[in-house]
């Protein structure tokens, strides 16, 4: 049955090469959407757009390292005050603001890890939501943006983006856009390292993770490190977006942490198709529901726990799991002399 | 005590008023393979976490190959070459079985991912995963998962081999193929330490054998004459019994 010299591994199957076209066909509709979208769709999917980044990136780290942070809207909020800092005291061209914003959580990021990976189990997700709300009550000091009351960006600053207001649009989608599939790219380019090996052990299982030889400490730092470099970039894009900033909307537990969960939850935390999944549903929702008010919030919960309790692994994991989809080539499947065992 | 590879040094060991190991000294030579058996309770597995680094010991010291490696996380003591089956199995339930093995080789083995698919390829068949080799661990029956315990422990490529009851359930030919695999694995260096209930399975392949009683190492010997101690035949009744069992 076996030939020992005909030994061949397969990343993709039929299924993720269908996937794989689904989202490269989407990823070009989406890039032409200037031409086919008014200006509320166009700011819709930025948001939509945002949303996968930041559910994807929190899945990363909750659903993969197992770092269940409560307290992401930390690097969200830093991203942003970085970008209108940097734009509005030093002059700096926005856009180049947007990786600086990321370099700079990045390193804000390493003494926090060390502390936050002090603290075990429940504290540790205590411990991030205590964090956010240091840097936000800090950024209220900040009184050269305005402290407390937030801020906007000087016209000088928006205008640097783009002449017209049309093409500033277009630009601002487009970055949306090539940031969440960059971000996408990233972490699927991840998953199929090395490291990606390491992540999904720790994910199953990390007493054998470790005791298999990986070092579980050091993988789950980096991927504090790396998550908070691309929370802080989306940060900073949004608020570029929404131009005006304040600390109560920089640092919502609400908008950048709490929906996130919920994104990651009904999609289906661990696997990396459930963000896309649940960013989709949460926005129908949101859509369809928003005129109810409070009644909105409470329908969101429900179908939080409806999904926990029927579907565990998420919607994408009710259905991956009986048709074998995939969208990403993630899969190590070993060939033995041209078969494919089981 | 030079060629002594892995070696307790006067551990102690209690979880409250339960007495695991109280100053027990024992060393694996190189090359030798030794059996632990030993009363339910009586403390076996937690040696093993003492050894591999999971549960840290009250007193004592733990030596790899001479160096002190009390202190040593689990991860750097696994790429040092000491590697563990788990008595209750810890595979990577959402990855294929030939990933749970690609990341033991990979990780513990200290190797590039491409130069380890062969070898693991070789040792699902060598454990009699083959066939399932693409399949999800998670879906593994209890009996596969022991097996994927076998197949990722080798994987990681030890000087140490540490088992913990991978002989349960097998039927009469399989128990077999196990000791000729475990005798196989000897043959190329390894030193083991095998936990284990089926005693005519561990007999016919240790050279040594030693009995866990009451916080303290009670015999040891040759594994035929230990067996057959009155003192020990007393506190491990039943222990003939769970030979047999095991060939039904
Ligand atoms: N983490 C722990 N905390 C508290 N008690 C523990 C812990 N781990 C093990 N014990 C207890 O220590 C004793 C020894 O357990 P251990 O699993 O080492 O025994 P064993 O000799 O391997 O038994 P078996 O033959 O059933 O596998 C048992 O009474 C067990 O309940
Ligand atoms: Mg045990």
């Amino acid at each position: 049955m076996s030939d020992a010299t005909s030994i061949r591994v397969e990343h993709s199957n039929r299924a993720s090469r269908i996937g794989l076209a689904i989202v490269s066909g989407a990823v070009i509709a989406l890039a032409a959407a200037p031409w086919w979208a008014d200006r509320a769709s166009l700011r819709l999917l930025s948001e939509i757009y945002a949303y996968v980044a930041l559910a994807s990136l929190w899945n990363l780290l909750a659903g993969y390292a197992g770092l269940v942070s409560v307290g992401q809207h930390a690097y969200v909020g830093l991203g942003a005050y970085v970008l209108f800092a940097l734009a509005m005291l030093a002059g700096v061209h926005p856009l180049v603001a947007i990786p600086i914003a990321g370099f700079a959580a990045a390193i804000i990021s390493v003494p926090v890890a060390l502390l936050m990976f002090r603290l075990r189990g429940h504290y540790f997700a205590i411990g991030t939501w205590v964090m956010a709300e240091v840097f936000r009550l800090s950024a209220a000091q900040v009184s050269a943006l305005d402290g407390g009351s937030g801020t906007s960006l000087p016209a000088a600053v928006i205008l640097s983006i783009a002449g017209t207001r049309q093409m500033r649009e277009f630009v601002v989608y487009w970055i949306a856009l090539a940031l969440a599939v960059a971000i996408l790219a990233a972490i699927v380019m991840l998953l199929r390292s090395r490291y990606g090996l390491a992540l999904t052990a720790i994910r199953d299982n990390e007493l054998g993770a470790r005791s298999n030889g990986v070092d579980v400490a050091r993988v789950k730092y980096l991927v504090y490190v790396a998550v908070a470099f691309g929370t802080a970039m989306v940060g900073a894009l949004i608020f570029l977006q929404k131009i005006r900033i304040s600390p109560d909307t920089a640092f919502s537990v609400n908008d950048w942490t709490a929906f996130v969960i919920f994104i990651t939850v009904i999609g289906g935390i661990g696997r990396i198709e459930g963000p896309i999944i649940g960013t989709l549903v949460f926005f129908v929702l949101r859509q369809t529901l928003a005129d109810l008010g409070a009644i909105y919030l409470l329908i969101l919960g429900a179908v939080a726990i409806v999904v926990m309790l029927k579907a565990p692994k998420g919607l994408w994991g009710l259905v991956a799991d009986r048709f074998g989809w995939q969208l990403f080539p993630l899969e190590r499947r070993l060939v033995i002399g041209g078969k494919q065992p089981s | 005590m030079t060629s002594s590879i892995l070696t307790l040094s006067k551990i102690s060991k209690r979880f409250g008023a339960v007495v695991i190991a109280d100053g027990i000294d024992l060393a694996l030579a190189q090359g030798e393979a030794l059996g632990i058996i030993g009363p339910n309770g009586a403390g076996k597995t937690t040696l093993f976490g003492i050894m591999t680094g999971t549960v840290p010991p009250d007193a004592g010291q733990v030596f790899f190959d001479g160096a002190d490696i009390t202190r040593t996380t689990p991860e750097r003591r696994c790429r040092m070459g000491i590697a563990r089956s788990f008595q209750i199995p810890q595979p990577f339930g959402g990855m294929t079985v030939f990933e749970n093995l690609v990341v033991a080789a990979a990780f513990g083995g200290g190797k590039r991912e491409r130069d380890v698919y062969a070898r693991c390829a070789a040792l699902l068949e060598q454990c009699g995963l083959a066939d399932r080799a693409n399949r999800q661990a998670g879906s593994l029956t209890l009996l596969d998962r022991k097996r994927l315990e076998l197949a990722r422990a080798l994987a990681t490529s030890p000087r140490v081999l540490l088992l913990d009851e991978v002989a349960g359930g097998l039927i009469e030919h399989e128990t077999a193929a196990l000791v000729a695999l475990v005798k196989e694995v000897r043959a190329s260096g390894v030193s083991i330490i095998w936990i284990e209930h089926v005693v005519h399975a561990l007999i016919a392949a240790v050279d040594r054998l030693v009995v866990l009683h009451g916080g303290a190492l009670i015999a040891e010997g040759a594994p035929a004459e230990v067996i057959r101690r009155p003192q020990v035949a007393e506190i491990y009744m039943g222990m003939e019994d769970l030979g047999i069992e095991a060939d039904a």
